[in-house]
């Protein structure tokens, strides 16, 4: 069973999707026209059986899939995890999905997970590790990744190249595309206290190949100055959506997630979310 | 001033470690509380995760301690895989070891049942075999014949009721457990694990089917342990937790 | 027990748990089976509540900064034998 999930749905339209909750199965199944495509975390789906896999098998007979991966260290100092490499490429063998995606963080260290995204400094070092990272998971994988722009806290004093730049040269030197995700921009830039537009403009926005849209929390640092934090709690605020809307009147329509991780609501408030992403993208010319 | 990730980690699981230096906040201020974030996420995530994967433990020492005793957890042994589904396979040694709840000897039993429940919920599909089927056996065929037995059963034997304890605190229904060795059997009949009390003999009977023993020698050992053993009650649990999925015969030359 | 008369008892105990099964609900459809709970261990990619203690407060479980005196069922769980181990509040275990 687990070989022959059907493959009718090969990329992800240029339209709204939604981070996939199990709670929301039923909901979304008995929803005439949820939205056209969902995100999992690939980690989640890497049992061997059981109802995580049968509800992923469901959601893709029906829906678009996009595989976004939380757990493989792109960014850490040590080689890649040869054993959750493997595990990725048995999902996106079997499921087929239309994207696959992950991060520009660390997460491991050496036998240590430690369930975050973790940064890292932009030098010319660790953009040749990262670089050999993603070339070595497009080969196991067969396909071509997305690598997504982290939410920071803080800054590596090291640092000699700006963000934008360090995904830019590691999309040229690997062939990757890249996943902006739009809070992310908001949230470091804020933190950074630099502007967030400027960030859009200097991205190679050509390879964006999806973006996300996710809520986040309120804080201070030491010194009383906004500290945003990455929460996937919330709505999408204000700010947010007009820097997304400043976005694809650039990158013309693309592919937009709604994640939401914690305090996941009910079914409604995600779709009026998607909504929300589907009027932003319905006054965009393609 | 090259932050190694050995630091960073370092100072992530230790409150009292200061943060490495190099890591700045804007207009290069050092990083402070900043840092605090990722502390504060790696400690959040994990006290998430095991206070999901172990309810009744929590249950049975409260929310309080329980998240107290987590943040001692988490940094003793993080988790090695970046599977969060199989976080906390440690915990039952680390229960035994603990000074405060030392004393509370069935502690790593029910912890060892949770993590059995997790990787019941994700072990592999299996078709049980059709009632009719085992029914059409002739009986001294049924004696020497294997019960292959579904990848999600798992059985765990205790010297406590360690599934009455569990079902005591997941059913409003369930007895108050009473002391004795216990056999827990978890099966999976679809998707979601059902717990359950094996009679006495039943956790001998079980293991000797796992063994891969025909049903014949796998009777006299539950018989052996308990001589009025209840075949029919534990047939019913296996049959009615679809968990027996194929019937081998040695066959005869 | 002889052989024989084992067998038809084994027989009989088989018949009997099947008969209770059979006359049992019938089975959910695939579908349906799909919806239902999730049992823990999610990965996500989302960050905590900010800067809170959790990450920062040191558990110091040696002194009574917690009083770490489990406060759940299993203090109140009467098990008719002692074997179970004590019960009652820990406060002997902690140090002064």
């Amino acid at each position: 069973m687990l070989d022959t999930a059907t493959h009718r749905h090969h990329h992800l339209p240029d339209r709204p999707g939604v981070g996939y909750k199990p709670q929301h199965f039923a909901a979304i199944m008995e929803a005439p026209a949820p939205v056209e495509w969902f995100e999992i975390h690939a980690e989640n789906y890497m049992g061997d059986g059981g109802r995580p896999l049968a509800q992923l098998r469901h959601l893709a007979e029906r829906f678009a899939i996009s595989v976004h991966g939380v757990g493989l260290s792109i960014g850490g100092e040590a080689p890649l995890d040869r054993d959750h490499l493997a595990r990725l490429k048995h999902l996106t063998g079997w499921l087929q999905p239309a994207r696959f995606s992950e991060h520009l963080a660390w997460s491991t260290h050496d036998t240590q997970f430690l369930n975050d995204l973790l940064p890292l400094p932009y030098t010319a070092q660790t953009l040749t590790r990262v670089a050999d990272h993603i070339d070595q998971v497009q080969e196991a994988l067969g396909r071509q990744m997305l690598l997504e722009n982290p939410s920071t806290y803080l800054a590596f004093a090291e640092s000699d190249m700006p963000e934008t730049a360090f995904l830019a040269e590691i999309a040229r030197r690997t062939g990757c595309g890249l996943l902006l995700d739009v809070n992310n921009v908001f949230v470091s830039a804020t933190n950074q206290q630099t502007d967030p537009r400027a960030y859009i403009d200097a991205f190679p926005l050509h390879l964006v190949g999806e973006i996300h849209l996710g809520g986040h929390d309120e804080d201070a640092d030491d010194h009383g100055a906004p500290l945003l934090i990455d929460s996937h709690g919330a709505t999408v605020v204000d700010p947010v959506w007009a820097l997304y809307a400043y976005t694809i009147a650039r990158t013309g329509p693309r592919p937009t997630l709604i994640e939401w991780d914690n305090d996941v609501p009910d079914w409604p408030v995600l779709a009026a979310e998607a909504a929300r992403a589907a009027a932003v993208l319905d006054r965009v010319p393609a | 001033m090259t932050v190694r990730q050995h630091d960073f980690t370092t100072a992530l699981l230790n409150p009292a470690a200061p943060v490495p230096h190099g890591l700045t906040g804007p207009a290069g201020r050092p990083a402070g509380k900043r840092f605090n974030v990722y502390r504060n996420n790696v400690a959040v995530s994990l006290t998430e995760a095991l206070k999901t994967a172990f309810p009744v433990l929590r249950a049975l020492v409260g929310d309080a301690f329980f998240e107290a005793m987590a943040g001692v957890f988490l940094r003793d042994n993080p988790p090695e895989s970046p599977l969060m589904m199989h976080y906390g396979a440690q915990m039952p040694g680390f229960l035994a070891g603990f000074a405060p709840v030392r004393h509370l000897a069935y502690l790593p039993d029910i912890a060892r049942l949770e993590l059995a429940l997790r990787e019941s919920y994700h072990a592999k599909d299996a078709t049980p075999v059709a009632p009719e089927v085992l029914l059409a056996l002739p009986p001294d065929r049924l004696m020497q014949a294997r019960l292959r037995l579904a990848p999600a059963l798992r059985l765990l034997q205790a010297p406590f009721p360690v599934a009455s304890i569990w079902l005591a605190h997941r059913q409003a229904d369930a007895p108050k457990p009473a002391m004795r060795p216990e056999a827990a059997l978890i099966t999976r009949p679809g998707f979601d694990p059902v717990v359950s009390a094996l009679p006495p003999g039943g956790g001998a009977f079980v293991a000797g089917l796992l063994s891969g023993q025909p049903l014949a020698p796998a009777l006299a050992m539950a018989e052996a342990e308990t001589p009025d053993f209840d075949l029919t009650e534990t047939l019913g649990l296996l049959i009615s937790g679809q968990a027996i999925i194929a019937i081998e015969e040695k066959v005869l030359l | 027990m002889s052989n024989h008369v084992k067998t038809l008892a084994v027989a009989g105990a088989l018949a009997a748990a099947l008969t209770a099964h059979i006359s049992g609900p019938a089975q959910a459809q695939e579908m349906e089976k799909c919806f239902g709970v999730s049992l823990a261990g999610q990965n996500d990619c989302a960050a905590g509540p900010g800067t809170t203690c959790a990450g920062t407060a040191s558990v110091d479980y040696q002194g009574n900064a917690w009083k770490l005196v489990p406060a759940g069922t299993c203090t109140t769980m009467e098990l008719p034998d002692g074997r179970m181990g004590a019960l009652e509040a820990l406060d002997r275990d902690l140090p002064a």
